[in-house]
């Protein structure tokens, strides 16, 4: 192996950026000190031991140092935090400059941060800030970025939405501010923002972006950290920071993993036994009739393992002077549903180069993926649910709906009916075909003049062209009135992103000062074109639906200034305010602009006289912060301008004989404005034994005044009854709490723990104009019946509290059916009897995480639990009746979920608040063991480590529905989250 | 604060950035404003279509869309929630969907002001007004001379500004109806948050009786105007059945029968007349050769496409064991309505063998005694979507959306009123004549003479609105001028809530104005009894 043997010195003419020639004359040698991340080094110290010399570096980093023999010299370079360089140099006549890089050997407390436009020392961190990097993130098969994070992080809850390959997840820092706009926390990918809203074609456009490329996930939570984003910042902001080249030697990384997905948990259902006792009992004879003789359990036939592989390569290098990484992905996972299938191709490619004697700094990420889907219809868990299980999966006619069993009803499929939810799996093909390519350059210019003086732009670009189409064949009962369905979906979607910013960072030792300051421009301009096609029959000769239009282009637009002043003293006191305007296309031009300042003070007890010389406490730090911030995502794009709607084409008149397309005023409110966040945050950061132990608290308190709500306005005064409009007015209070400590450490081995709580507390404080306290806004529509809804805000009740009749219950503790307590006592139960009780919100969440290692083995395990949070199982209430079992008016038997024991009603009883069930849980999200071979191959530099994971171990809870954690808190067709066995390898050269 | 923009965007190097501030003014693709949705003829038909449009359809996006906020597609559909108003709180119907929110409301005549259903109701005709009132605003003469309309065009459209202001009286004859006082909008009303007055009951037929005055001499001759639009025998149609119930709107005393008779008698010899086949009114080829009908809601099974309008009617009326394909809704069946034991009575024979009119499938038993269970009932066949011929059917999306129009003002209706009016001692009418109007819808019910009358009872014609208009909307208003909705001099079963029916107090002649509304519109004052 020829690269072994060139290997050390490869790297060392990296290092120096020299070549071995050598006169023996006088030359000088200059260069900076820099840390791997490329920032340079101010004070670090060379000491040429043989020639008795040390120096310093300026204040940007740089060096130089002149009449030195020519020839080999050994160096070492030394610098607090980070380990000493011992290395031996070349010194040429006329060389270039050296670059030397330092590797940091500091702890938690003293990593620089990524934070909003810069990066900031976590010790002079000013706002509540978490940071999660590659090492500690959630082990096991994932994918979909989020996912790394869950219950890492306190005030951070993130709800996976079910078991799909790829499915998405609901993320909520701090609960979120908002009523009707976005709870979506913003999401910047190395320095570009990402838009919100999905992506036709897959489940959920983050998993298009391979987890494997992430190195570290920054969570900004106060207003301090986030104001910068000014109006996108409300619900707080991730920064995810990819992966980047190396500055130091070829770094080849392989991963393979594959799992087997089990399905963890179903619906527990009567059986058909059951049924028949039921229907025999108390059915018709007709009813009698339509019994089956046979036994299925309709979920296994539709749930099976289901097994993924992911492969992931990387190479991280440089070429000549440019480090680069190159990464690749290759993910096959089928879901637990059948016919569920997901491939996902990722590549991407880093380059750092650095030109101009490093005052020039180019930073360049271009990520592409291609991901196909294979949705499997969803409908068919639901059916599995209802559908009787006393018939059989197959009939023996083939020729009758593809020879699956159909409720029949005058030879076509009864309309009121479920389906057979194999057939809804076979005999539907769903596919999705998503690009998505998100890339930047960021060039990033230090002033030859006046080096704290750096210019940065980064320009981004976030495009995704999705496609794809549904067939459904003519025997299928599902669309067989209609002769089968063919439909297609395109959307193009066009994100551009510029940012500019001047960075002034300059440190004034005479007065014990550093100033940072940053003053920037932002552009984000967000574009897609929908195009609409027929949606036609099986065999494509005959148009159900035609659009009116043949595309849609919806746009918006956000134009930004921002400031930032950061003020250290003595390192003892840091001071930070931030401005920032943002102008949004969204809002008339009275109303477009909105400011969102922000300030932040720390004391650094730690470096007072007083606690300096006290080992046991390494760190101590108080926060204070105080800001505002805006919302404007997830509202209409136009809703300020008076428009006209035109009608679709089954929305038209007749006169005489023709047709007519209406046009249609749209209710507008020409003053709607920001919405607009204030919150406090105070903090602590502890560190005591060396760190040993460490952790923060924080207290925040949230108000967000001028909710863009969808409220009632006066009936007649505007082109509909609802508008969003800005009133409502909701308040968040939370304390958060984490630690990490290492009981135990020695040369052998390590314990890690880390624990996490966060408590929160949301109350809607007003949501009129007129203040009336018995108003409320419909949420949470369900299944079971018209314009059913059972959610409600309210004032001074948590946003999406459960809106429900009081049960009654018999001396046997069993709910009467229909009996209800007369809440405002006229006597009658009506719809103003029923009230708020509970919410989805779960009041506490706690994070536990443990990572054990002993010599080349380590194991992990990451523990979540929500704390009483409640669900409405819509599950038992819309089926668990029975008129649903003996369903004589659609001449159909269905099936019931277990609860049907409990309650025995006979007609639903949708609004009953015993459907309100606490689903507190305590889940293990996974364990993970790793063994780490080491070099395995003789004479070879390669490593090997073979993991085994599970996830989804266990769920412990009283909730008897399929999962507790259901994130809009109506329990209702929920795609299971399957358990996950997964073995990976990891090789690196 | 601007200023501060405008220092920072200098200091950035003059990048004159601010010029994208331009960029800010995005406009949408497919809306447009309403200088472009009124820039030609073509413009204001659709805007005009669309008048007609908030009576038939639930959303100008299809079934599944709403117009109105915070009530779902089911619920926001005129007619069906019109019809749910109308018969669900009487004799004639009972909807088996008690889980549907405010459905018991209207089945046990014990609704409040939180009932979807009267909210979506009043929202829609309030609605329906605003679209009126915005096209009276964008059709002005000064308008139409700024946009270049032609003088032909614009005598058709001075036809569309009269149609439209039938329309809003027609509206406000339902609030006037069903709510008394409802909030009041007109083309001089701003559109933005502010909250719009109240109107009293008497003011309001006020303002009805004198627009349906002025359009019925701008309105097209009778039979004069295309299929869908109206002339203005429908505006004479609306005041016969105004002035009918003139007591019950202005108070005790206040009789306007010689008025009803006067508009009753013009319609009866406008031109328009009895349909030869009671049953072909309701087939969904009902708008070929139709003379009968004189205000209706045209219906098509794909271009029209809603849950509500006579699609409901014969969905809710149906359930899978009455072979929905011979309904002309094969996919469809939703088994909700069917008539309490009183209507059977009315008729006595309901079998349909003396009476045609009758049209009623038994499916478990006559009486509901728990109105849950759908097949107790009788259930109503009258509207079918099926063409006269009884075989072949319009093309129905989804297998469910019928083409079957549906009369809100429809010939018979004048001959009843006339009768009634005079017996009720309008002059102008004569007994002989009421005797005649009525013994005619008789005949083409019993397909001879057999079934006349000779003398004529005012109980009579109640029971004859009955057997001639049911399940057409009628009832409650009907109950109501007999005195026999509330109280208990008539019962039926869960009047009130229980299944021998009890007395019901006399403030629910008015539905409440919905919660929402009376927290919203701080000059509503709520209905008495509702608060």
């Amino acid at each position: 192996m020829n690269k072994q043997l060139s290997r050390p010195f490869w790297a060392l003419s990296m290092l120096l950026g020299v070549s071995a020639s050598a006169f023996a004359q006088q030359a000088t040698l200059k260069g900076r000190v820099m840390d791997q991340k490329g920032s340079s080094l101010v004070g670090a110290t060379l000491r040429f031991e043989e020639i008795q010399k040390s120096l310093s570096t300026n204040a940007n980093g740089d060096f130089s140092l002149d009449r030195l023999q020519t020839g080999k010299l050994r160096l070492k370079v030394s610098m607090v935090g980070y380990a000493t360089l011992d290395t031996l140099i070349q010194v040429n006549d006329g060389q270039h400059p050296l670059n030397l890089y330092l590797k940091s050997n500091t702890s938690a407390l003293e990593e620089v941060v990524v934070i909003g436009y810069g990066t900031q020392k976590k010790s002079d961190l000013t706002g509540s800030i978490s940071t999660v990097s590659a090492k500690d993130f959630q082990k096991g098969q994932i994918s979909s970025p989020e996912q790394l994070i869950m219950g890492k992080v306190p005030g951070v809850q993130i709800t996976t939405s079910g078991g799909q390959p790829g499915a998405g997840s609901t993320i909520r820092i701090r609960t979120g501010a908002s009523l009707n706009a976005s709870n979506d926390p913003l999401i910047v990918v190395d320095g570009i923002p990402l838009a919100g809203g999905s992506v036709s074609g897959v489940a959920n456009p983050l998993s298009l972006i391979n987890p494997n490329d992430i190195e570290t996930f920054t969570i900004l939570k106060d207003a301090n950290a986030t104001a910068i984003y000014g109006s996108r910042a409300s619900n707080g902001v991730i920064l995810i920071t990819t992966k980047k080249g190396s500055r130091s030697g070829t770094q080849i990384n392989f991963s393979t993993q594959n799992s087997l997905a089990t399905v963890a948990n179903k619906v527990k259902l009567l059986n058909a036994d059951q049924i028949r006792d039921y229907v025999n009992t108390n059915g018709s004879d007709a009813m009698k009739k339509l019994l089956g003789t046979a036994n299925t359990d309709w979920q296994d036939v539709i749930y099976g393992n289901a097994f993924t592989t992911d492969n992931n390569v990387n190479i991280a290098s440089k070429a000549g002077n440019m480090p680069y990484r190159i990464s690749a992905g290759y993910m096959n996972q089928d879901g637990v549903l059948k016919n569920d299938n997901l491939k996902r191709t990722t590549a991407a490619l880093a380059l750092t180069p650095k030109f101009l004697d490093n005052h020039l700094s180019l930073d360049v990420n271009v990520r592409g993926t291609r991901s196909k889907s294979k949705f499997a219809t969803q409908d068919a868990i639901g059916a599995a649910i209802q559908f009787d299980p006393t018939q059989p999966v197959y009939v023996d006619d083939k020729d009758s709906f593809g020879g699956y069993y159909e409720w029949i009803q005058g030879g076509k499929p009864n309309p009121n009916a479920p389906r057979n939810p194999l057939a809804l799996l076979d005999l539907r093909k769903d596919n999705g075909d998503v690009f998505r390519s998100i890339g930047n350059a960021k060039v990033d210019y230090s002033f030859h003049f006046l080096p704290e003086l750096h210019a940065n732009l980064n320009v981004g670009y976030d495009l995704a062209r999705s496609k794809g189409n549904t067939f459904t064949p003519s025997i299928a009962a599902r669309n067989f009135n209609e002769g089968g369905e063919r439909t297609q979906y395109k959307t193009d979607i066009n994100n551009k992103t510029l940012e500019f910013y001047l960075k002034y960072d300059k440190e004034l030792p005479t007065i014990k000062s550093t100033i940072d300051a940053t003053l920037g421009y932002g552009y984000y301009k967000n574009s897609s074109k929908v195009y609409n096609f027929n949606r036609t029959n099986a065999e494509g000769d005959k148009i159900l639906n035609e659009p009116t239009r043949p595309f849609d282009k919806p746009e918006n637009l956000l134009i930004s200034y921002y400031g930032r002043l950061i003020y250290t003293y003595d390192n003892r006191y840091v001071l930070s305010g931030t401005l920032r305007s943002d102008g949004s296309s969204r809002f008339s031009p009275d109303n477009r602009w909105g400011y969102f300042p922000s300030v932040g003070f720390t004391w650094r007890a730690k470096n007072e006289g007083f606690l300096k010389d006290i080992a046991a406490v390494s760190e101590l730090k108080l926060r204070l912060s105080y800001g505002k911030t805006g919302q404007q995502d997830g509202i209409a794009n136009y809703s300020y301008l008076p428009n006209y709607t035109i009608s679709g084409n089954e929305s038209m008149y007749r006169f005489g004989d023709e047709y007519y397309y209406l046009n249609s005023p749209v209710a507008y409110d020409k003053d709607i404005r920001w919405e607009n966040t204030t919150t406090y945050n105070a903090g602590v950061d502890f560190g005591f034994s060396n760190n040993r132990v460490y952790g923060s608290v924080d207290y925040y308190s949230k108000k967000t005044k001028d909710l863009l709500s969808t409220i009632p306005v006066p009936v007649g005064s505007n082109f509909s009854n609802f508008l969003l409009t800005n009133v409502g007015n909701m308040e968040n209070q939370g304390l958060e709490f984490n630690v990490h400590f290492v009981p135990l450490k020695t040369d052998n081995s390590t314990l890690d723990i880390g624990f996490n709580l966060t408590y929160n507390k949301s109350k809607v404080t007003n949501l009129t104009q007129s203040d009336d306290p018995n108003f409320i806004v419909e949420t949470g529509g369900i299944r079971g019946g018209t314009g059913g809804n059972i959610q409600a805000h309210k004032v001074n009740f948590m946003p999406n509290s459960f809106n429900v009749f009081q049960q009654v219950y018999d001396e046997q503790g069993h709910p009467v059916e229909g009996v209800y307590v007369d809440r405002n006592g006229d006597g009658v139960i009506s719809d103003n009897d029923r009230y708020l009780y509970k919410s989805p919100l779960p009041k506490y969440l706690l994070g536990f995480t443990a990572a054990y290692s002993y010599k080349k083995w380590s194991a992990t395990t990451v523990l979540r639990a929500n704390l009483d949070n409640y669900v409405y199982d819509n599950v038992s209430s819309n089926l668990g009746s029975g008129a649903n079992i003996n369903d004589q008016a659609v001449l159909v038997i269905n099936n019931a979920p277990v609860d049907f024991f409990n309650t025995n009603f006979l007609l639903k009883q949708l609004r009953s608040d015993y459907y309100i069930k606490n689903a507190s849980f305590l889940k293990m999200d996974n364990v993970n063991l790793s063994y780490n071979l080491g070099k395995f191959i003789r004479n070879s530099n390669a490593s090997m480590s073979i993991s085994a994971t599970v996830q989804n171990v266990f769920t412990i809870t009283n909730y008897k529905g399929v999962d507790p954690e259901i994130s809009n808190g109506i329990d209702d067709r929920f795609y299971p989250r399957p358990r996950t066995y997964v073995l990976g390898v990891n090789v690196s050269f | 604060m601007k200023k501060l923009n405008k220092y920072i965007g200098v200091c950035l190097l003059a990048i004159a950035l601010s010029s994208c501030h331009k960029d800010l003014d995005l406009k949408p693709t497919n809306d447009v404003t309403a200088d472009v949705a009124y820039k030609d003829f073509k413009g204001y038909t659709s805007s005009f279509a669309r008048l007609y449009g908030s009576l038939t359809l639930t959303s100008t996006s299809g079934p599944n869309n709403s117009d109105l906020g915070g009530l779902d597609a089911g619920t926001s559909d005129f007619l069906r929630l019109f019809w749910n108003a109308q018969e669900l709180t009487t004799d004639e119907a009972a909807c088996a969907w008690l889980n549907d929110s405010g459905i018991s409301g209207l089945d046990y005549l014990d609704f409040d002001d939180s009932n979807p259903m009267l909210r979506g109701l009043y929202t829609r005709c309030v609605y329906s007004a605003t679209l009126v009132n915005e096209f009276l605003r964008e059709s002005t003469d000064a308008k139409l001379a700024e946009r270049g309309i032609s003088d032909a065009d614009k005598k058709e459209i001075a036809y569309y500004r009269a149609e439209a202001r039938f329309l809003r009286a027609y509206n406000y004859w339902v609030l006037l109806d069903l709510f008394g006082n409802p909030p009041f909008v007109t083309e001089e009303t701003p559109v933005g948050k502010v909250s719009p007055p109240q109107i009293k009951r008497p003011e309001l037929f006020a303002y009805v009786e004198k627009e349906l005055l002025e359009v019925a001499g701008q309105l097209k001759g009778a039979k004069q105007n295309v299929y869908g639009r109206v002339d203005q025998v429908a505006a004479w149609g609306l005041l016969a059945r105004l002035y009918l119930n003139a007591e019950v709107y202005l108070g005790a005393g206040n009789k306007k029968y010689t008025e009803a008779i006067t508009y009753a008698e013009k319609v009866l010899n406008s031109g328009y007349s009895l349909g030869i086949n009671y049953r072909e009114l309701f087939y969904a080829d009902n708008d070929v050769n139709n003379p009968e009908f004189i205000f209706y809601l045209p219906y098509d099974g794909t271009k029209t496409q809603s849950k509500g309008g006579t699609t409901y009617l014969i969905n809710a009326a149906i359930d899978a064991t009455m072979d929905p394909t011979s309904f002309g809704v094969p996919g469809g069946g939703w088994a909700g309505n069917r008539t309490r034991d009183n209507i059977a009575t009315i008729f006595g024979d309901y079998t349909g063998a003396t009476d045609k009119r009758a049209m009623f499938h038994l499916n478990t038993s006559v009486k509901i005694e728990d109105i849950a269970v759908y097949k107790q009932g009788l259930a109503v066949t009258k509207f079918r979507n099926v063409n006269k011929d009884g075989k072949t059917a319009p093309p129905a999306a989804e297998g469910f959306v019928a083409s079957v129009d549906f009369p809100l003002i429809r010939l018979a209706e004048m001959n009843l009123i006339y009768a009634e009016a005079t017996l009720r001692g309008g002059s102008g009418g004569s007994l002989a004549k009421a005797l005649d109007y009525v013994n005619k819808l008789r005949v083409r019910a019993y397909g001879n003479n057999s079934g006349n009358l000779t003398n004529l009872s005012l109980d009579d014609i109640l029971n004859e609105r009955v057997k001639e208009l049911y399940w057409e909307g009628f009832r409650r208003s009907d109950l109501i001028r007999y005195g026999k909705f509330t109280g208990d001099n008539y019962l039926w079963p869960f009047k009130g809530g229980v299944l021998a029916g009890q007395a019901v107090a006399g403030y629910r002649t008015l539905f409440p104005l919905p919660a929402s509304d009376i927290i919203a519109n701080s000059n509503l004052v709520q209905n008495p009894g509702y608060n």
